[in-house]
């Protein structure tokens, strides 16, 4: 009897033991290609600090969805004026942030505030420029008043630069961060690994996972054996290189490829001879063969386009044959403009694979319409010195990853040194558009103006390569804005 | 003895001195605008100009200059630009890898490299010497990331034994720790050790040519003891330099296997620090890497006075 007993005991508790190793997974550790340098979405452009803190840790009145789409966040709902000037937010009660302090309209106001003041060191600053006023009515109401009727305001509101912080603990977020979001920051051990764990007093939907740890791992040749070991369990986005179809073989992961919003283009200095002649830049777009580029520079598995546009965004227009690859237009083109027996200029290329290979594909193409380009290799902040602030360069290769960043072309001072009051008013009745159908049909002229002009050589949208354990589902497939939402994410068997 | 060491502390901290100057010198023509690396292609000017000021970046040269080197006297290092934290924190979290990793792979490639290099002197021209010292060319010729991605492979994909990266940090216990740091410590050492093994072998050959050898075999020594008396010990001077050129090197010089590991060490520190323009961390760590090898140095110039007593007489 005695013996019978045990033997039940044992078997209860191997089957609840079996049972519990059944169960699915709650934790999850995520490679990370590059270390944030801290960890303060409101006071760094890096990509790598939201790829962390957005909507994880830190939420904002609104956020940008998986597909690009705007949708409340700590903003239950909002009501705008006739006019399309005053924004009024009704906020979510009950939330807290993880340090325990009620969040409420102040919140709201000392981070809009915060970001727009003078001497605030916010990345994207320009997206508060339109906000006048911002007003407390009630603990959980908020208004929003701005210079001018902004159609973008609410997708603006949805970046990680403008996410909602506490005036206690502004100061720390860098190191420490703390936001409202359904994750808590626990640690960082730098060069390592950030750790994040369940908020309990989530205000919102609970999420799935009790923990993650995004793994720091700077080099793809280690990425693999990580991800074959087990150590690792999912990459968001990583360049595998030619190891990608070994990953991709292997039945225990699963490859994404999706989109970016890195418009890959060939930036070229429009103010300096002889790309200041229309016809030199269009024989250089008939002249490049994107097909080849993309194969060359992103293994294939870039997207063609013919302007600075996301092929994702609902108001994408496929410009791609606006000059197609001809090389006898191009050298009629070179004919034309006095060049016939073409000319030397330089290529700068960053470090990033996609401008580095891409550089020498596009040094080959240009060089059958006689165009003679001397390659110069140049580091990270060379080229932002060099190229960005000092405009010294003649072309160059480089992703714009910034969400929807059509009016940077409208920006005199900025390196590409465009100039054409025709899209600049483009951009302007669009800035004062509110409705979605005539936001698009504006976009769509934007983009048309570009392509015709030919202002930069527009080569492929990067592709976002996905990379995780077959039994992960949730994790995003598009990069509509930096971030690896762990929101949704969960394990199944 | 006193005169030697302070003659050497003296040209030690005058080396400092000069490496200071040359270090702050090289970070200051080095185009790029930490500010504007930090902000990004979108950020506005009043922005770039509010962070320059909070970094302090507007001051004059000297001034910066003055300010960091007196910090540096009292110990302090000054607070990271990107990181945000005190420069001295993150080294001391850096050190806390890259310290007991070049100290593995320094022991591990010294128990591997003598021995070989004591037994291939004594059977030189023999079928084992020659397979000894082939084996050993072959290690200084394999790329060490090559061999530590094999190592992965076998040891963290295969045989899962350890893991295939990263470092849990010595808050997860020690055992743990220092699993994470074995295939790094072998990739590491097996180079090294290869070199080391040539360089004891050829020295200790030099060495079995000279004429108190002959004396001491001719008087009936043992060949062994000839071998570990007198030639080990005059073959050292070589081997001990090799030694502390190594261990520099071990310290900051693996940023290749700290990125194949992902290993959070002062190489991939200093790297970080440099492509970021996060000046005063470049700045701190290589003073203290200045400073690493100054000392390593002192304690090898003592080490030969050991070895070599004429050496003492001589300072």
């Amino acid at each position: 009897m005695k013996t019978w007993s045990s033997i039940l005991a044992a078997a209860a508790i191997a089957l609840a033991s079996s049972t519990a190793v059944y169960a699915a997974r709650t934790d999850i550790v995520l490679g990370l290609p590059l270390e944030p340098p801290h960890l303060d979405p409101t006071a760094g452009a890096a990509a790598a600090i939201d790829e962390v803190g957005y909507a994880n840790i830190f939420e904002g009145l609104t956020r940008i969805g998986s597909k690009g789409e705007v949708l409340p966040d700590l903003a239950e709902s909002w009501t705008i004026s006739e006019d399309g000037k005053v924004y009024t937010f009704k906020l979510h009660t009950g939330v807290k942030f993880h340090d325990g302090s009620e969040f409420n309209a102040d919140d709201v106001k000392f981070s809009l505030d915060r970001a727009r003041a003078e001497n605030s060191t916010n990345a994207q600053k320009a997206l508060f420029a339109q906000i006048d006023t911002v007003e407390v009515v009630d603990p959980a109401t908020v208004k929003v008043t701005l210079k001018q009727p902004q159609g973008a305001f609410l997708y603006n509101m949805g970046w990680g630069d403008a996410v909602i912080v506490a005036p206690e603990s502004a100061e720390t977020n860098k190191d420490k961060p703390v936001g409202t979001g359904p994750f808590k920051f626990v640690n960082w051990a730098k060069g390592s690994s950030i750790t994040i764990e369940k908020n309990a007093d989530y205000w919102g939907e609970p999420v799935y996972l009790d923990k993650a740890e995004f793994r720091i791992i700077p080099d793809a040749a280690a990425a693999v054996p990580a991800l074959l070991s087990g150590d690792v369990q999912a990459f968001a986005n990583v360049g595998l290189g030619d190891a990608l179809a070994q990953v991709e073989s292997d039945p225990r992961f699963k490859v994404v490829i999706g989109s970016t919003e890195g418009e890959t283009i060939l930036s070229t200095n429009n103010k300096k001879p002889p790309f200041d002649n229309l016809k030199v830049r269009q024989a250089i777009a008939h002249a490049l063969n994107r097909e080849e580029i993309i194969k060359g520079a992103s293994s294939g598995l870039g997207t063609p386009i013919g302007s600075h546009f996301s092929p994702g965004n609902a108001a994408y227009v496929d410009l791609t044959g606006t000059y197609p690859h001809d090389i006898a237009k191009a050298k009629a083109l070179m004919k034309e403009a006095g060049l016939e027996n073409g000319f030397k200029a330089t290529l700068k290329m960053p470090p990033p694979a996609y401008a580095r290979d891409g550089g020498q594909i596009i040094a080959s193409q240009l060089k059958e319409i006689g165009i003679e380009l001397e390659l110069i290799p140049v580091e990270w902040a060379d080229w932002l010195k060099q190229v960005f602030t000092d405009k010294d360069y003649d072309l160059t290769i480089i992703s714009h990853v910034e969400p929807n960043d059509i009016g940077i072309y409208a920006r005199k001072d900025y390196y590409f040194q465009y100039d054409n009051p025709a899209f600049d008013k483009v951009m302007a009745e669009l800035d004062v558009t509110a409705d979605e159908a005539k936001r698009n049909e504006l976009y769509g002229q934007a983009q048309k103006i570009l392509a015709d002009d030919a202002v930069n050589g527009f080569l492929f949208q990067l592709p976002k390569i996905g990379v995780w354990d077959a039994k992960i589902e949730g994790m995003w497939e598009n990069t509509p804005t930096p971030a690896f939402d762990l929101t949704k994410v969960k394990w199944v068997d | 003895m006193t005169a030697f060491l302070l003659k050497r502390l003296l040209i030690g901290l005058a080396t400092l001195l000069v490496a200071s100057m040359v270090v702050f010198g090289v970070m200051e023509v080095l185009p790029g605008d930490p500010a504007l690396l930090m902000l990004g292609m979108n950020a506005s000017p009043d922005a770039l100009e509010s962070l320059r000021q909070q970094m302090g970046l507007n001051d004059p040269v000297v001034i910066r200059y003055v300010h960091w080197i007196g910090g540096l006297a009292i110990g302090d290092f000054g607070r990271s630009y990107t990181y945000s934290s005190p420069v001295i924190e993150l080294i001391g979290e850096r050190a806390a890898v890259s310290l007991p990793l070049a100290i593995m792979s320094l022991v591990l490639s010294t128990v591997i490299a003598i021995p070989v290099g004591l037994y291939s002197a004594s059977r030189r021209g023999r079928l084992s010497d020659t397979l000894a010292m082939g084996t050993a060319q072959v290690g200084v010729a394999i790329p060490n990331f090559w061999f530590a991605l094999l190592l992965i492979y076998v040891f963290a994909v295969w045989l899962r034994l350890v893991p295939a990266g990263g470092f849990p940090g010595w808050g997860a216990g020690i055992w743990p720790g220092i699993k994470s740091l074995i295939l790094p410590a072998v990739a590491l050492a097996l180079p090294q050790a290869a070199i080391l093994a040539r360089v004891t072998r050829s020295a200790l050959l030099e060495v079995l040519g000279e004429d108190y050898i002959r004396t001491a075999r001719a008087k009936g020594m043992p060949r062994s003891a000839v071998l570990w008396r007198h030639a080990l010990r005059n073959a050292m001077i070589p081997v001990l330099t090799i030694l502390g050129l190594q261990f520099a090197f071990l310290l900051a010089g693996t940023i290749i296997i700290e990125n194949v590991f992902y290993l959070p060490g002062l190489g991939r520190l200093i790297f970080q620090a440099i492509t970021q323009r996060d000046l005063i961390v470049v700045e701190g760590v290589v003073m203290l890497l200045v400073a690493t090898v100054v000392v390593v140095n002192l304690l090898v110039d003592l080490a030969y006075a050991l070895v070599d007593p004429r050496l003492r007489v001589r300072t």
